[in-house]
């Protein structure tokens, strides 16, 4: 089974793109997903540094990163970080980063590869963009966390904000409590696993993709209709809950699925008075 | 952008100008054109704190006599307020166009601020037995220290730091306002409101005053009119979630409460920070962290939420 089989059969998208560029980018499977950059440091993992961010602007806290990273540290601790902005960007590399503490706004965006832990809390567009790699934050996300994020796990124990996972292409985001308005707004593809209650206009626009949720939803946004989970999908969950510690407050088989009508596919191949009617 | 501050102190007083002093400092980025404060200290038994300005702070460098202006003008305030009966108990000049007064008065405070008002160039920022309404151009750390902040004692306050959008960067554009004429009330704002022009009519036609072009003093000024309609704050801003239109953030205080409302999009940042002791909330978590060493909790409220805290 090629990858592009894997990816469709698990739930990730539903309709084969056109293109091998998009199929290689979409891939379901994670190792797949990850190209090393040309211009990545050789880490070790077993190797541990860390630092107070206490005093340290937010340029010179990821300078520092950068810098161990050089030095061959595959294990960065970051303390104190208090909540300031732009934290943990850019990392294209196999790395174990922890922050004790909290991360303010675009908190870890562009990242491709490494897998980040926070004891605290995360703001808004945290993880924006994230291509690959893996992000646990123990406590609450602001809003449009995971925006058009790409590949890799995304997890918040806590709840999020609003529009949790805008423009998502791919990848997956889980959430232990409840999100916002507009989640999956103009979702493309990948998953979203919402463990609490979801707000109004959930799955608005969607394209593709899937969402789950275990507590109550609001209302759906325009095209977003319920969907049968299949045990691919059912088995997916529980591995994901699994790792991450977290449990569906009913039961995986409870959950809600989410999935685009597609009135609104290639809608722009549709008259005025088409759109009129689907909106 | 702009950025906004909340604190309540739920226990003893402390040194909030000091505190949203910090709070703002931290958000500046998030607006550098002008700060404001509203603080609320300790009220007096039959006295108010009345706040107002005579000149905007670009004025001071136009025209040969402006300064003799500025002092016909406080001297015409001081005649006007004698007349109302008014008693002036103490005069501080903050700036050489910004001052502070105490004042004894039982009459009519609407009459009384528009007759001041009428003035030319004269604003009451704020008048109240705790609130103190201060804003100028500049960050905090240079409004703070002109108007010596830096140790202000009280229970509550909240604070702006304004991006000018949509309206000149001067004083009367600035945040804070003051819910003329309710004495305690004060509101900050970012956001934009789309439904200003239509509301602003409807707000003048029921006899209420606008100073400036900036469509946040419109939430001051409809908070205003539902209590004029003695509808509770708590009320009036779950109204305003619905007949308000646009992206809006706002925090508003009394001399016993503070509030915030979020609109229904959600567009609008806000944290919050809740423990026995302290409420905090801001545009920005690093705001509330400036003033916390230790570790805390923070949290966003959602789409159409209103909360409202208790001193």
């Amino acid at each position: 089974m090629g990858t592009v089989d894997k990816s469709f059969d698990s739930g990730l998208h539903t309709e084969q793109l056109r293109g091998r560029t998009q199929q290689t980018f979409f891939s379901a499977t994670e190792e797949e997903n990850f190209t090393y950059p040309y211009n990545a440091f050789e880490v070790d993992r077993g190797k541990r540094a860390e630092f107070d961010a206490q005093d340290l602007e937010s340029t010179d806290i990821n300078l520092k990163i950068r810098s161990l990273m050089k030095e061959g540290y595959g294990h960065i601790v970051v303390k104190n970080p208090r909540a300031k902005h732009s934290i943990g960007v850019g990392i294209l590399n196999r790395l174990t980063l922890d922050f004790e503490g909290s991360l303010g706004y675009f908190g870890c965006g562009l990242i491709d590869g490494p897998n980040v832990h926070i004891s605290g809390r995360v703001g808004w567009s945290f993880g924006e963009n994230m291509m690959a790699g893996t992000v646990v934050i123990e406590k609450n996300a602001g809003s449009t966390f995971g925006a058009a994020i790409r590949g890799g796990d995304l997890v918040c124990k806590g709840d999020v904000g609003s529009r949790t996972g805008i423009d998502m292409k791919g990848g997956n985001i889980i959430v232990g409590g409840r999100t916002g308005t507009l989640s999956g707004f103009m979702m493309q593809r990948g998953r979203m696993l919402i463990l609490g209650d979801a707000g109004p206009n959930l799955g608005d626009s969607m394209y593709d993709g899937t969402i789950f949720v275990g507590g109550k939803i609001t209302s759906l946004g325009v095209d977003a209709v319920p969907g049968e989970m299949t045990d691919l999908e059912a088995g997916w969950i529980e591995r994901k809950l699994a790792l991450y510690g977290l449990k569906a407050p009913n039961g995986v088989k409870n959950l809600q699925k989410i999935v685009a009508g597609k009135q609104l596919w290639n809608y722009d191949n549709l008259e005025p008075s088409e759109k009129k009617i689907i909106l | 952008m702009c950025g906004i501050a909340g604190i309540i102190r739920r226990g003893d007083p402390g040194n909030i100008g000091g505190e949203m002093t910090s709070m703002l400092r931290s958000l500046k980025h998030r607006g550098p054109d002008s700060t404001g404060f509203a603080v609320y200290g300790a009220p007096v038994e039959d006295q108010y704190v009345m706040r107002f300005k005579v000149a905007e702070q670009e004025d001071i460098g136009k025209g040969f006599n402006i300064h003799q202006e500025i002092k016909d003008r406080r001297a015409e305030v001081n005649k006007r307020l004698k007349e109302l009966g008014v008693e002036i108990l103490t005069e501080v000049e903050a700036t050489e166009y910004a001052f502070r007064y105490t004042i004894r008065f039982d009459g009519d405070m609407r009459r009384m601020a528009d007759y001041v008002e009428d003035v030319e160039g004269a604003e009451i920022m704020s008048l109240g037995k705790g609130l103190e309404l201060i804003k100028d151009l500049g960050d905090a750390d240079v409004v703070s220290e002109q108007y010596g902040l830096g140790n202000f004692n009280g229970s509550h306050a909240i604070g702006h730091t304004r991006m000018a959008t949509e309206s000149d960067v001067d004083i009367r554009s600035a945040h804070p306002y003051w819910a003329y004429p309710f004495t305690d009330v004060a509101v900050v704002h970012n956001g934009q409101l789309t439904n200003y022009w239509k509301w602003r009519r409807k707000m003048i036609h029921r006899g209420h005053r606008f100073m400036s072009h900036c469509d946040s003093e419109l939430i001051a000024v409809y908070l205003a009119d539902k209590m004029d309609n003695n509808i509770g704050l708590e009320e009036a801003m779950r109204d305003s979630l619905d007949e308000l239109d646009g992206v809006f953030t706002y925090v508003v205080a009394t001399s016993d409460k503070l509030g915030m409302a979020k609109d229904w999009m959600a567009a609008k940042p806000m944290v919050l920070y809740e423990s026995d002791d302290f409420v905090a909330l801001a545009s920005e978590e690093v705001a509330i962290r400036s003033i916390f060493p230790h570790e805390i909790d923070t949290f966003d409220p959602y789409e159409g939420e209103v909360r409202v805290w208790e001193l």
